[in-house]
Order: structure tokens, then C-alpha cells, then sequence
């Protein structure tokens, strides 16, 4: 596959064409803005945590087809995690999509992220990639925030 | 009689035309492959690519007269000297002001705004005053303003545009008062090519005593510029969107107000004595020029404005609105394609959103298929904010790009389109 396909794969453009868990919570427990100013994104994780764990987590915002998808599939990865669960996985995806292309993926421990691994070519568009998970983190570790990514 | 052929001769040179193949081949860079593609550079409003004829000017500025100038009494030092002086000369000459002093070399075109707003700025503007900006100006001509208002108390005031992008001059007329004391606009917008009438701007500013800088940079390698029929009181450009390198810009301005105007910054070259008692600071240009310049810059610049010279701003212009018409036919036909800027006197680009597809997936896509396009708010977020886009595409053109790149560009847009449907 061209690494341009990789990059743009059906997953993703289906996930940017009808993103899930797209909208708000109205009994969210954590929420938090992220911004990235160079291409005017912008996305809003509601997360509403119980006993520890993940019960349910939505998002909005615009932003390119990589960052909406990232955050749509964020979204239905996440549910039943405790958030030092939550905390790894983002740092396991973090760690692979700023990691060398050649480098093989461990596609079992990253499960549906996988699928942006095709991003490590593009290193312009990681920040695409992470904006979701940036702001997600941000929610988990301080209550309304905004963040801004650059 | 043999006089008479050779002129003759030169003549049928000249007739020659323009000649769009033939001008491709002093570009290098256009002869190289990006992602085994040809390369197709629409990103011009951004920076420009440049002539062999300019490169090799710096190449044997470094090998043959690399000097500081301005000082040394050794041979380099004044053939460095005369080379960054004759550079000034076809600056003055090429925007026609009427003395060389009147060119002061900068960084480019928003350390010249910097200059102005910062030296004529914080000297003229007190609490109560306004200034009066656009609302489609780069972020270079916002902030320089916004600073040395809040520094000195003075009001920012901006003209709005409408939807097409044009500038609304009934909001300009009854913004424009006796309090307007600088006016600073825009000449052609980098995120939608709109032409704005300065020659009428200037004058309805000049009627209240304002005065006005004209921001060149998108218009300087697209338009002649005569700075005395427009009569406006700074004009800035930089260097490196006309062909030249990066690094070095001008800033034009009357010489009376320039000489009414302290220094921006102190250093060497730009004084005449020091003692700590008292400086004494030089005369024009130099009062402007402190530090050893970006010489090399300058001289470079000449050499792209000669280039440009060669073939004319006239036919420039023409070719690039062929170009211009040619490729907003064709985008206007994509049903999906929405024109951001329909003003009726535009430059050679287009800006342009599609449905439902962010510009820098469209930018990367692009990328792949050697066409280099501008994704983004453009350095002009309030035009975006008119808008209601967080970004847009721009595909801007130079007289060195061709129908068939334009061709190219629209074939992969629809196959981009197609992959997100």
C-alpha cells in the first residue's frame, strides 16, 4: 500500500465521515478543550468516570480527518478502563506514532490504534493524531482546562 | 550603418514575448521531483522560487566580494560597499521613489511595519488618536499596531470587507476622521487575492491628515509599483516573494518623514559619533540600518528585481491573470469547491474550501502528487473568522507554473474528492 492509503485507510475516513460518540455529556466528570492553532483544530472531550473507570466518554469539535477520526475511535477504545489504564494506552500510541517508520508495531497491544501507525510517515500530522488523547489527558489530570497544542 | 544592425538586432530580441518554457529553466528548483512528481509549486504568496540569475549573484557575491561594507578602505570592502549600494539604487528605481535614501533595507516586510509602528508610531500617536487597519490584513499589520496602541493609548479601528472579500469603503469614509492619524493597508490580501483601491484609500486618509503604509508584500511581484503616483508615505515589501532571498525586505517612506523619525535600534553603521556623553546618529539610510546588514540579501534582491525587470511586471501580470481565470474556471465547476475571495480585481491565487474535507488533509494529499498548495488560516485569522472556516486551501501562482500544472491540480483535487465521498 502507498503510504499515502496508509495514512488515509477506510477506517479512518469512515470514522471522519461518521464519528462516534460525537456530541456532549451532560454528566460528564471531566472535561477539557484542546486547540491546535496551526490548523485552526479544535475538539472537546466529556468524560465521565465512575468507581475509577470509564464510563462513557464523548467529543466534539472540527478539525482534519486524522484528528476527528483519532478522537471518534479514542472514543470507543476507552469505555471500562481505569484511567491508569487509559494514561498507558495513550503512552503505548504516543510511543509509536513518534517512533521510526521501519520499526515494527506491536499491533495486539494497540489494538484498533493501529490503524494510525500510517501517521509516523506524515510527522506534520502526528499532532493530528494526539490532539483527542492530549486533551482527554489534560481532563483526567485537571477539571476544565483548556489546552492548546502546538 | 553597422550601429544600426546591432540596435535592429536587439529589438527583435526584445519582441521575443514571454515565453513560459523558456523562463522555466532558470528556475532549478523547478526541475527537481518531489515524491517522484514533477514538482508543481502553487505556494508562491508564501515565497517565491529563485532565478539562477539570483543565485549566482549570491554564489559570487561570497566568492569574489564577501566584505563588510560601509567601512573598510581595502578594495573587497568598497566593491561590497558599491554592490549593496547600487542594490538600494534599483530598489528606488524599480518602486520609483525619488531618492535612494528613501529605501531602508529590513528583514523584511514586517520588521518594516515594526519600524514604522514602533519609531513614527510611539512618536505621533497619543491617547485619543486612531489607527485604522482592515479587516483582511495579515497578522503582521495587526500586531505592530496593537502594541504601540496599548503603549500609547491610541485607538485601533478596522475597516471591514464583504462576502466577496472586498472592502467596504462607506464604513472606511465615515471611520476616517481628524483623530485618524495613521492608516495602514494592505495592497493585495495573501488569503484572497483582493486588489485594494490604495490610490483612493491614500487619498481620502491624506484629506484628514493621516498618514498611510502600504503593505507590498503581495503586491510588489505582481503590479508595478510607482511610489510617487501613489503618494503614499511608506510602502514595505520582502524580499523574498519577488524572487529574492529571505532575510531581507524595504521599507520605503518619505524622506521628510523619515528624517522627522528617531531611530528603531542603536548600533554600529547607523551613527555618526559616539561618546557616552552624547551620539550623534547618521543620516538617511543609515540612521535605520543599524549593525552590518544582510548584505548578500540585498544584493541578491537587486538581482531578482533585474530579473523581474527583464520580463516586465506588465506581462507578469497578464500572464498570471490568464492563469488566475483558468483556474478559477475550472475549480468553479467542481459543484463541491467553494471560492473563498470573489472580489472583482484579484491577484493569482485562490483560495478555497471543499465540503467536508479539512485543507490539510487536502494539503498532504496534494503533497503526495508534487503539488505544494498553502493550508491554513494564512497568517489572516480574522478573514477566516468572516468566513465562518477554521482554514482554507490556497493555490497561488507565479509566472514560472503552467495550464498543464493547473490541469494537474484539478485532476487530483477530484480524485481527492472521490476518496472522501
Amino acid at each position: 500500500m502507498d503510504e499515502v492509503d496508509l495514512l488515509y485507510q477506510e477506517v479512518i475516513l469512515d470514522h471522519n465521515k461518521n464519528p462516534r460518540n460525537f456530541g456532549e455529556l451532560d454528566d460528564a466528570t471531566h472535561q477539557a478543550v484542546g486547540h491546535n492553532p496551526l490548523c485552526g483544530d479544535h475538539v472537546e472531550i466529556f468524560l465521565k468516570v465512575n468507581d475509577g473507570k470509564v464510563e462513557d466518554v464523548k467529543f466534539k469539535g472540527v478539525g482534519c480527518a486524522i484528528s476527528k477520526a483519532s478522537a471518534s475511535i479514542m472514543t470507543t477504545v476507552l469505555k471500562g478502563k481505569t484511567l491508569d489504564e487509559v494514561k498507558d494506552l495513550f503512552q503505548r500510541f504516543h510511543n509509536v506514532l513518534t517512533s521510526k517508520a521501519e520499526e515494527p508495531v506491536n499491533t495486539e497491544e494497540l489494538g484498533k490504534l493501529a490503524v494510525f501507525a500510517g501517521v509516523r510517515e506524515f510527522p506534520v500530522r502526528v499532532k493530528c493524531a494526539t490532539l483527542a488523547w492530549h486533551t482527554l489527558i489534560e481532563a483526567i489530570e485537571k477539571k476544565n482546562s483548556v489546552l492548546t497544542v502546538e | 550603418m553597422e550601429t544600426q544592425t546591432k540596435e535592429l538586432k536587439f529589438e527583435v530580441k526584445k519582441k521575443k514575448g514571454f515565453d513560459v518554457y523558456t523562463i522555466r529553466n532558470d528556475f532549478p528548483i523547478l526541475q527537481r521531483l518531489v515524491h517522484n512528481k514533477p514538482l508543481i509549486y502553487f505556494d508562491n504568496a508564501a515565497t517565491t522560487h529563485k532565478p539562477k540569475q539570483v543565485i549566482e549573484t549570491i554564489v559570487n557575491y561570497y566568492s569574489n566580494l564577501n566584505s563588510n561594507i560601509h567601512r573598510g578602505v581595502h578594495y573587497l570592502s568598497q566593491a561590497a560597499t558599491s554592490e549593496f549600494e547600487c542594490a538600494r539604487n534599483i530598489v528606488k528605481s524599480f518602486i520609483n521613489a525619488r531618492y535612494d535614501e528613501e529605501i531602508i533595507f529590513t528583514r523584511g516586510a514586517t520588521e518594516a511595519i515594526n519600524l514604522v509602528a514602533s519609531s513614527y508610531g510611539l512618536t505621533n500617536l497619543k491617547e485619543g488618536d486612531e489607527v485604522l487597519i482592515t479587516e483582511m490584513e495579515h497578522h503582521s499589520n495587526i500586531v505592530p499596531w496593537q502594541i504601540i496602541c496599548e503603549r500609547t493609548g491610541a485607538k485601533l479601528k478596522v475597516v471591514p470587507m464583504d462576502d466577496n472579500g472586498e472592502l467596504i469603503l462607506e464604513v472606511f469614509e465615515k471611520l476616517l476622521s481628524l483623530r485618524t492619524k495613521i492608516v495602514s493597508v494592505v495592497h493585495i490580501s495573501n488569503s484572497l487575492g483582493t486588489i485594494n483601491p490604495v490610490e483612493y484609500i491614500i487619498k481620502r486618509a491624506h484629506d484628514v491628515g493621516a498618514v498611510v503604509l502600504i503593505d507590498g508584500s503581495q503586491s510588489i511581484q505582481h503590479l508595478p509599483i510607482d511610489v510617487q503616483v501613489l503618494d503614499c508615505d511608506f510602502f514595505v515589501f520582502s524580499g523574498h516573494k519577488i524572487y529574492g532571498p529571505t532575510g531581507i525586505g524595504v521599507l520605503y517612506g518619505k524622506k521628510e518623514l523619515l528624517e522627522s523619525m528617531p531611530p528603531y535600534q542603536g548600533g554600529g553603521d547607523m551613527i555618526l559619533s559616539v561618546s557616552f556623553e552624547k551620539t550623534i546618529y547618521n543620516v538617511l539610510p543609515h540612521k535605520f540600518e543599524a549593525g552590518t546588514p544582510h548584505i548578500e540579501g540585498a544584493i541578491g534582491l537587486g538581482s531578482a528585481i533585474r530579473y523581474v525587470q527583464n520580463i516586465g511586471l506588465d506581462e507578469i501580470f497578464g500572464y498570471e491573470t490568464k492563469l488566475l481565470s483558468y483556474a478559477t474556471g475550472l475549480l468553479n465547476e467542481i459543484p463541491e469547491i467553494r471560492i473563498i475571495g470573489k472580489a472583482k480585481n484579484k491577484a493569482s491565487l485562490v483560495s478555497f474550501v471543499i465540503e467536508n474535507i479539512h485543507p490539510h488533509d487536502i494539503g498532504t494529499l496534494l503533497d503526495r502528487d508534487g503539488i505544494a498548495i498553502r493550508t491554513g488560516h494564512h497568517c489572516t485569522e480574522p478573514v477566516m473568522r468572516h468566513y465562518g472556516v477554521p482554514a482554507t486551501s490556497r493555490a497561488s501562482f507565479a509566472f514560472y507554473n503552467t495550464m498543464e500544472e493547473i490541469d494537474q491540480f484539478v485532476i487530483s483535487l477530484k480524485k481527492i474528492i472521490k476518496k472522501f465521498k
